[in-house]
């Protein structure tokens, strides 16, 4: 081993006992919430009735737990600052969780997709009295056999697991494939395209509200350069030269600057997730936030 | 190795650490810059404030905790805002974890309810079923918007707590997505705000306004103003919103209930970073420049 890996060890390993006293510190005196399981006290407020059931104010009752706030709290910071150390390089936490959180997130998409949309949608209306237990005010209701086809189409669309008979499942992506199409296609052609189109067509001098006025005019004028340099930019038939090729270079700055602004825009976003983070460790867990 | 060659060389971590130090120093300091909401944001804030009371808007959570950062602050003001306006929410979820934001929405608001009552002595009624429903998720995006259309019951017969839809109070003024008065989404992308526009807002004739991550913004820009009331894009707009809230409704003034505006002192700060680096790479690189050209 060379001496800096070794000496970069040596700093990391020092950095992270003195993280961990300072944890244990601020547990011990109290300064952030501990991990283990501790008795909490709420305070529940119902209403107080007399001996004629009159309601005559509020009645205070203090109801004690235990409380697993603190544990779940640790555990999240774990993994936020696992995920947090590929900054640093790839390592074993970084792909903890990660396959935590996919095998997790993909546990609880299924349950979801199950229990909010194949028992109400499909088991409650094909088969009422049997989901009766778990769906309030279904039993009794005539089964709607035409419910069969999207059950025969899902069971279709599993068979994809069988080397023998998945190609049967084809049948339900053709489906799925050819309804999408259409209820896209109709509705892209009317909200996005003769939509838009409108949208470009404004007036050059804009007069809101019957008054002449310069911002919405400049507005106006930006969108119908805008968009007219933008289309030349993107029109090969004619070489770009002359009048025709300096319309062109001016489409090509709006696209410039229209990147920029999605560019800028994207790291405000992914800054804002940042935020989010650093607010739980700092706050939730920590609990520095407003030291100052 | 001189000053400029140090800097450009610098280690990409050293760069993810002074990133972190901008954006914790804020938080831990409660560092706050003050907000001057846009038009757009005041013009969307008015869409809610003008309805008449008791109006039927459909909130759609259309987000996951990945995106909670920028999004939940908007999810919270509006809910706020439909509440001390007496309008009845209708809640669903196209993205599954959608319904799970919308609950932690809901116990936000009632703890600023419990906090009026306590304060002031007001109490503002939020009773499930007869202000607001939370309708749960659905899967299917474009196809799930387009049921609704015609028949929301057919797509959800039951509440998020299995109850009937039936037997739901307000659930009877509604029958289809023509018969609300606003939709506003909360999107972090696909299925989100667009399938909204292009699928139930459009063809119902329904105003819509949205808040979407700063991602998404500039692909939703285009719909406004004829087929988008308004937009929030991003966490800048969401504490705007928050502003104007606290200003037209003083319980909400309090900054630390508006997350928005606390995170808005990180984010700030950040952006001055990055724009210091920016600078900085552009010197660098010229620096450069120069001095290769000079040694040809």
């Amino acid at each position: 081993m060379t001496g800096k890996p070794k000496t970069l060890t040596i700093a990391w390993s020092i950095l992270g006992i003195c993280f961990l006293a300072f944890l244990l510190i601020r547990v011990l005196t109290g300064g952030m919430i501990a991990p283990w399981p501790y008795q909490e006290t709420v305070e529940v407020k119902s209403p107080a009735t007399n001996q004629f059931g009159v309601e005559i104010g509020e009645e205070v009752t203090q109801n004690t737990h235990t409380t697993y706030k603190g544990f779940w709290t640790w555990v999240g910071a774990f993994f936020t600052l696992c995920i947090m150390s590929f900054l640093y390089d790839d390592n074993p936490f970084y792909k903890l969780a990660e396959h935590i959180f996919v095998g997790v997130s993909a546990a609880y998409w299924m349950v979801l997709g199950f229990w909010n949309v194949l028992v109400p949608n499909l088991f409650g209306k094909l088969t009422p009295n049997l989901v009766s237990g778990v769906i309030e005010g279904v039993g009794g209701n005539k089964p709607q056999l035409f419910y069969i086809i999207p059950l025969a189409l899902g069971i279709l669309l599993l068979l994809r697991l069988s080397s023998k008979f998945g190609i049967y499942s084809r049948w339900s992506l053709a489906f799925i494939v050819g309804t999408t199409a259409g209820l896209y296609f109709v509705q892209y052609l009317k909200s996005d395209f003769m939509s838009q189109i409108s949208s470009s067509i404004v007036p050059f001098i804009a007069m809101p509200d019957g008054k002449f006025s310069l911002a919405a005019t400049l507005g106006n004028w930006v969108i119908f350069v805008g968009v007219l340099c933008g289309l030349i930019y993107f029109f090969f038939s004619k070489e770009h030269s002359g009048a025709f090729g300096m319309a062109s270079r001016v489409g090509i700055w709006i696209l410039m600057v229209s990147f920029g602004a999605s560019f800028g825009f994207t790291v405000m976003g992914r800054i804002a997730l940042l935020v989010g983070r650093m607010e739980y460790i700092l706050g939730d867990w920590l609990n520095l936030m407003g030291a100052g | 190795m001189k000053l400029y060659e140090k800097i450009r060389d610098i280690d990409r971590r050293i760069i993810f650490l002074l990133m972190g130090l901008a954006v914790a120093l804020p938080l831990i300091f409660t560092l706050r810059f003050p907000e001057f909401p846009t038009p757009m944001v005041k013009g969307l804030f008015n869409t809610i404030e003008k309805l008449p009371e008791g109006s039927k808007i459909l909130m759609s959570f259309d987000y996951d905790p990945a995106s909670e950062p920028e999004l939940q602050p908007m999810a919270t003001a509006w809910f706020r805002h439909c509440v001390e306006r007496g309008h009845k929410v209708y809640i669903t979820a196209l993205w599954p974890i959608g319904q799970d934001m919308a609950r932690q929405t809901i116990q936000n608001v009632k703890k600023d309810m419990v906090r009026k009552k306590e304060e002031t002595g007001i109490d503002l009624p939020l009773v499930y079923g007869i202000d607001y429903v939370n309708l749960g998720y659905k899967s299917g995006g474009a196809g799930v918007i387009n049921v609704m259309l015609t028949d929301i019951e057919k797509m959800f017969p039951v509440d998020v707590g299995n109850k009937a839809v039936s037997s739901i109070p307000m659930m009877k003024k509604v029958k289809n997505l023509r018969d609300f008065d606003l939709i506003v989404n909360i999107s972090a992308g696909s299925p989100g705000l667009k399938e909204w526009i292009q699928f139930g807002a459009d063809p119902a004739g329904v105003p819509i306004v949205g808040g979407s991550t700063a991602v998404q913004a500039p692909l939703l820009y285009p719909y406004y103003p004829t087929q988008l009331s308004g937009i929030l894009g991003g966490l800048k707009s969401a504490a705007e919103y928050e502003k104007l809230l606290g200003d037209h409704y003083p319980q909400y003034s309090d900054i630390g209930q508006c997350k928005g505006r606390v995170r808005m002192g990180a984010q700030a700060v950040a952006h001055m970073v990055i724009m210091l680096f920016i600078i900085i790479g552009n010197i660098t690189y010229f620096i450069d420049r120069r001095r290769s050209r000079g040694s040809l």
